[in-house]
C-alpha cells in the first residue's frame, strides 16, 4: 500500500506531512502563552488532559511573522512531548504515487530548512515537510 | 544483617530464576560452553557470598558444585549425564536452602552428603545417585508476590495521572453546569476511588531505599582495599520508601559522593591515629523521610573540605574574584565545592576527582528537583545531604498569578509568603532593582511578570520567599496568590525547558494549561546571582538572634493546630484504626513490625485510618497520632512557655495564628530509659536568666542526656559542664569544665575554642568530651 500523506495549507503552500506520524488533527481550545521561550512556539494547549507544545509553522518557517489564525492544527507526538502544529487549513488525506524524490529547485525563505524532498499525489508535485525541523524552529540549526 | 541476609535471599533468587532455562538447556546439551560458563558462575557467586554469612551447609553445596564444574571447564572432566544430574541436585537445594532460611524453617541436612558424594562420583557406573525429594515446590507456594515490567508500571502511573486530569476537568465542567445531587454523589465517590487508586500505584512505583543501599557495603569494602585504608559503613533508613525511578537518579550522586569521601575525605590510618582520631574512618550513609521530601545524608569523619583551598583554586581559574573572595562566608567557601572544575584532591585518582564531580552531582539532584547541602568542618569531617522530592510525577505547588497568567511554583521550594504592605515589610528600588526587608533579613525582590515580560495587571500584592539549591533566598513578588494544590507534573518539551524558566507543566483545575516554575532559573534569568542573594546574612545575629526551626503544622484528632520539630519526624505513616491499642496501660501503635508507644491521640480516632508521627530521638522511637497534615512551616518567633510542663512546650505564632508547639523532650522523656536515671545524668549549668540558652540550648543538652541546672539553682555546684556565653567572666564550681560559646560564625584566633552558638555539632561533641573525660 502507498503511503498517505496529509496536505496542510502553511504559509500559502500546499506541502505533505507524512500521515503516520500524525496523531490526530483538532481544532484547538484556547491557547496558553508561554513566556520566554522562541517565537514559533505559540504556547500551551490542553487537548483531552494532556498539554500540547503549540508551534506556529508560520513563525517556525520565518521568525519575524506569525500564523494569521489560530484554528486547525495538527497533534504529533516527539520524542515523548505531545505536540500541535498551527497550520493555515488541514486539506486531505492523499495517497503518494511513488517515492519522494530530491527537490530540485532553489526553494526560498525557511522552505529549504523544513523539506526534505518532493513527492507526486493525486497528480500534484507536493514538498513533503519535516515535522521534527518545524518543532525545533528556525535558531535550532544556527545552533 | 539482617537486611544483608534478605538482599543475599533475594539475589540468589533472582539468580536462579534467570538460571532455570540454562539448566534445562545445559542438560540437554551438556558440552554448551556459554550454559556452563553461567551455572558456574551461579554456584561461585553462591559460595562467595556465603562467606560474608555463616552459611556452611550452602558454602559445602556450592563449593563442591564449583569444584566439579572447575573440572569441566578445564576439560579434565566430561559433562555426562550423572554429573548434570548430580549438579542440578545440588541448585534444587540451593534454592530449598535459601527458601528455608526465609522463611525461617529448619531442612533436613542429611541429604547434603549424598548430593556432595553425587557430585564426586566419576565414571560409568549404572548406579543413577540417589533421588533426593524436593521440597521447594511446596514452599514456594507461600509467596504471594509476583514480578512486573517496570513498564507496566509506567504505563499505570500515567494512565493514573491522566485519569486524575479528566477527572478534575469533569470536576470543571459539573460545576459550569448545573447537575442533580445524585451526580455530584457519583462524581465525589469518583474522586475517592481515583485518589485511592493514585496512592496505590504511586506505592507500586515506590521501593525501599535499601536498594540502593544494599551494594555500597560491597563498595566500600572494595575501594578500602584499594585506597589501604580502614573504613566502617553504618547505614541506616534503608526502610525509607521512594519512588523507583528517583532510586535509579540517586544512585550516581550517592555512589559519587562516597566515592569521593573515600578517596579524598578519609584519612589513612596512621595518619588518622596522629590527628587523634580512630583507626578507622566512619561512613554514616542514612535515610530518612521529611515531610514530602526524603533525606539522604552522608557523613565521613575525614579531612573535611579545605575551603580556602577551594577559594584559591577558584581564583586562580577566574570563577571568582579576589574582592568576592574575600566576602565569602566559610559555608559558601564550602560552597565551592559544586562548582565546575575545582576540585582540591592533589592527585586525580582512578576512584574519584578530575574536577568533573560534585558540579554534575549537584546538577543531577536539582534536574529531579532536588537540592544538595554541604556542611563541611576542616580536620573533622564532610556531610552531604540531599534532598529530593518523594515521587517525580505529584507534587505539591502553590498557584500564583502573573499579570493574567497562572503559574505553579514547586512548594518546596516556598519558604514563606507574605503580603507586600504588610506589616514589618520594607521594599527599597535602588539601582534599578529591589530589596525587601523582612524582619531582619535583606532579600533581593523579583517581580515575575517583569522577569518573564508578562503585562502586570494591577499592582503586585505578595511577595514569596524562595530558596533554591545552595541555601540562597530571594524574594519573588506575584500579583496573586491562587492556591496550594497537588499537581501533576509532565515533563514540558525542550524548547520550554531550554528557557531554563521552567520545570514542567501541569493542568489546573479549570483545564488551562499551567507552567511549573524552576525558582532556580527564574533568578538566574532575573540577574541574581548567588552572591548577592546571601545579602540575606541575618542582621539581628547576636544574642538575640533566634534559630528557626523548620516544624510540621498538623491538626491533632482532637483539633488543636499543632506543631512538631521536622528533625524528629522519621517518617509519617497511615495506619489502620485497628493498629492502635491499648496495652499496659498505654496507647501503642503496630507499624510494620514494630510496636510503637504512641502518643498525641488527643480526641476520638473517627476514620479507618490513623495518620501517625513517627518521631525519634535517636534511640527511643515513638508514635504521635494525629489528623492530618497541614504543611511545614518555619517557627522563628519566641515561644510562650505554658503553665506546667508536658506535651504541649508552648505556643508560637505561625502565619499570624497560635500553634501549640510539642515538647518532643517531654516525649521522650516519659518513654526513654533516660528518664529513671535522672539521678545519674551528668549535670550542666547554664547561666540563670539567659532566655536563649533557655529556650534553644536546654532542649538540646537535654536531649544528649544531660541534666540542666540554672546556675543559681541550690544544687550548681554538682555540675560538671559549664556553658557560658562570649565574654561573661566566670568562676566554674569545682573541677567543671566550661564550654564558652560565641555569636560570631568564625572563632577569633587559632587559640580560640569557643564554638559557635549555632554549631551543633561542636556542642554535642564538646558536651560529649566532658563526660567522657570524667568517665575515664
Amino acid at each position: 500500500m502507498a503511503d498517505l500523506l496529509l496536505i496542510v495549507r502553511i504559509d500559502g503552500e500546499r506541502v505533505a506531512l507524512p500521515a503516520g506520524d500524525v496523531e490526530s488533527v483538532v481544532e484547538l481550545e484556547g491557547l496558553t502563552p508561554v513566556p520566554g521561550v522562541p517565537r514559533h512556539v505559540a504556547g500551551l494547549s490542553a487537548l483531552r488532559s494532556r498539554v500540547l507544545t503549540v508551534i506556529d509553522c508560520v513563525a517556525s518557517l520565518d521568525p519575524l511573522r506569525s500564523i494569521a489564525l489560530v484554528g486547525d492544527a495538527v497533534v504529533v507526538v516527539v520524542e515523548g512531548h505531545p505536540y500541535a502544529l498551527l497550520v493555515d487549513a488541514v486539506e486531505d488525506v492523499v495517497e503518494a504515487e511513488g517515492e519522494p524524490g530530491p527537490v530540485r529547485t532553489a526553494l526560498t525563505g525557511g522552505w529549504s530548512r523544513v523539506a526534505t524532498g518532493m513527492i507526486e499525489a493525486e497528480g500534484q508535485l507536493t514538498l513533503l515537510v519535516d515535522i521534527g525541523v518545524f518543532i525545533s524552529g528556525p535558531l535550532a540549526r544556527a545552533a | 544483617m539482617d537486611d544483608l541476609i534478605q538482599d543475599f535471599i533475594s539475589e540468589t533468587r533472582e539468580m536462579l530464576e534467570a538460571l532455570g532455562g540454562e539448566v534445562v538447556a545445559w542438560e540437554a546439551a551438556p558440552d554448551d560452553r556459554e550454559r556452563l560458563d553461567a551455572i558456574f558462575r551461579f554456584v561461585h557467586t553462591v559460595k562467595g557470598n556465603c562467606g560474608f554469612f555463616d552459611l556452611p551447609r550452602l558454602k559445602g553445596l556450592s563449593h563442591a558444585a564449583e569444584d566439579a564444574l572447575a573440572e569441566v571447564r578445564s576439560g579434565s572432566r566430561v559433562a555426562d549425564h550423572r554429573l548434570v544430574s548430580a549438579v542440578l541436585g545440588v541448585i534444587d537445594r540451593i534454592g530449598e536452602l535459601v527458601q528455608a532460611i526465609e522463611s525461617g524453617t529448619a531442612l533436613s541436612d542429611e541429604d547434603d552428603d549424598l548430593l556432595i558424594a553425587a557430585l564426586l562420583m566419576r565414571g560409568e557406573s549404572e548406579e543413577e545417585p540417589a533421588a533426593v525429594p524436593s521440597a521447594a515446590a511446596a514452599a514456594r507456594g507461600a509467596m504471594r508476590s509476583i514480578r512486573l515490567p517496570i513498564d507496566l508500571l509506567d504505563r499505570m502511573m500515567n494512565g493514573v495521572s491522566d485519569l486524575v486530569l479528566a477527572r478534575n476537568e469533569l470536576s470543571r465542567r459539573l460545576r459550569d453546569g448545573a447537575v442533580a445531587a445524585e451526580v455530584d454523589a457519583v462524581f465525589d465517590r469518583l474522586s475517592v476511588t481515583i485518589a485511592e487508586v493514585r496512592d496505590s500505584i504511586t506505592r507500586t512505583r515506590m521501593q525501599r531505599i535499601e536498594n540502593l543501599f544494599a551494594p555500597l557495603p560491597r563498595m566500600v569494602r572494595d575501594l578500602a582495599a584499594e585506597t589501604a585504608k580502614q573504613v566502617l559503613l553504618e547505614m541506616d533508613g534503608g526502610d525509607v520508601e521512594l519512588d523507583r525511578e528517583m532510586i535509579e537518579l540517586i544512585r550516581d550522586p550517592l555512589t559519587h559522593i562516597i566515592r569521593n569521601a573515600m578517596d579524598h575525605g578519609i584519612e589513612k590510618s596512621d595518619l588518622r591515629k596522629r590527628s587523634g582520631k580512630p583507626a578507622a574512618g566512619s561512613l554514616r550513609v542514612s535515610a530518612r523521610q521529611a515531610g514530602n521530601q526524603i533525606l539522604i545524608e552522608i557523613a565521613d569523619d575525614g579531612r573535611g573540605i579545605d575551603g580556602d583551598a577551594l577559594v584559591r583554586k577558584a581564583i586562580s581559574t577566574g570563577l571568582i574574584s579576589d574582592e568576592q573572595a574575600a566576602r565569602l562566608s566559610s559555608a559558601q567557601k564550602t560552597e565551592l565545592i559544586f562548582e565546575a572544575g575545582l576540585s582540591t584532591a592533589k592527585k586525580v585518582t582512578a576512584i574519584s576527582g578530575r574536577g568533573v564531580g560534585m558540579d554534575v552531582v549537584r546538577t543531577n539532584i536539582e534536574r529531579i528537583g532536588g537540592i544538595v547541602e554541604v556542611d563541611s568542618r576542616l580536620g573533622e569531617g564532610v556531610r552531604f545531604v540531599l534532598k529530593v522530592p518523594l515521587t517525580l510525577t505529584i507534587i505539591p505547588a502553590l498557584t500564583v498569578c502573573a499579570g493574567d497568567q497562572t503559574f505553579a511554583i514547586p512548594r518546596s521550594s516556598v519558604e514563606e509568603i507574605v503580603r507586600s504592605r504588610g506589616q514589618g515589610i520594607k521594599i527599597e528600588r535602588i539601582g534599578g532593582s529591589s530589596v525587601v526587608t523582612l524582619r531582619g533579613r535583606r532579600l533581593p525582590l523579583v517581580s515575575l511578570a517583569a522577569t518573564l515580560g508578562v503585562a502586570v495587571q494591577g499592582a503586585e500584592g505578595i511577595i514569596t520567599l524562595l530558596k533554591v539549591a545552595g541555601g540562597g533566598v530571594y524574594a519573588l513578588e506575584v500579583d496573586r496568590v491562587q492556591d496550594h494544590e497537588e499537581l501533576v507534573i509532565k515533563p514540558a518539551a525542550p524548547a520550554l525547558m531550554s528557557t531554563g524558566l521552567y520545570a514542567g507543566t501541569t493542568l489546573a483545575d479549570d483545564g488551562k494549561p499551567v507552567l511549573l516554575l524552576d525558582p532556580a532559573g527564574i533568578a538566574i534569568r532575573a540577574g541574581i546571582s548567588l552572591e548577592r542573594m546571601e545579602v540575606e546574612e541575618p542582621l539581628l545575629a547576636g544574642p538575640s538572634g533566634r534559630a528557626e526551626i523548620q516544624a510540621l503544622l498538623l491538626r491533632s484528632l482532637g483539633g488543636a493546630r499543632r506543631a512538631v520539630a521536622l528533625s524528629a519526624v522519621e517518617r509519617i505513616e497511615e495506619v489502620p484504626a485497628e493498629a492502635v491499642q491499648r496495652l499496659a496501660g498505654r496507647l501503642h501503635v503496630l507499624i510494620g513490625d514494630r510496636i510503637l508507644p504512641l502518643e498525641g491521640c488527643d480526641g476520638e480516632i473517627q476514620d479507618a485510618k490513623i495518620k501517625v508521627l513517627r518521631l525519634s530521638d535517636g534511640v527511643t522511637q515513638l508514635g504521635y497520632g494525629f489528623a492530618e497534615v497541614i504543611d511545614t512551616v518555619t517557627i522563628d518567633s519566641e515561644l510562650v512557655p505554658p503553665a506546667t510542663p508536658g506535651e504541649i512546650g508552648g505556643v508560637t505564632l505561625i502565619g499570624g495564628e497560635q500553634i501549640e508547639v510539642i515538647d518532643l523532650h517531654w516525649l521522650f522523656a516519659g518513654h526513654g530509659a533516660t528518664a529513671v536515671q535522672a539521678e545519674q545524668r551528668p549535670v550542666c549549668m547554664l547561666p540563670a536568666g539567659d532566655a536563649w540558652m533557655e529556650t534553644l540550648l536546654r532542649p538540646i543538652i537535654e536531649s544528649a542526656g544531660y541534666r540542666v541546672i540554672s546556675s543559681d539553682d541550690a544544687d550548681a555546684g554538682t555540675a560538671e559542664i559549664v556553658i557560658v556565653s562570649d565574654e561573661a567572666p566566670v568562676t566554674p564550681p569545682g573541677s567543671a569544665k566550661i564550654v564558652r560559646l560565641r555569636a560570631d560564625p568564625e572563632p577569633a584566633g587559632k587559640s580560640d575554642t569557643s564554638i559557635h552558638r549555632y554549631d551543633r555539632a561542636g556542642l554535642l561533641g564538646a558536651l560529649g568530651r566532658g563526660t567522657r573525660r570524667k568517665g575515664g
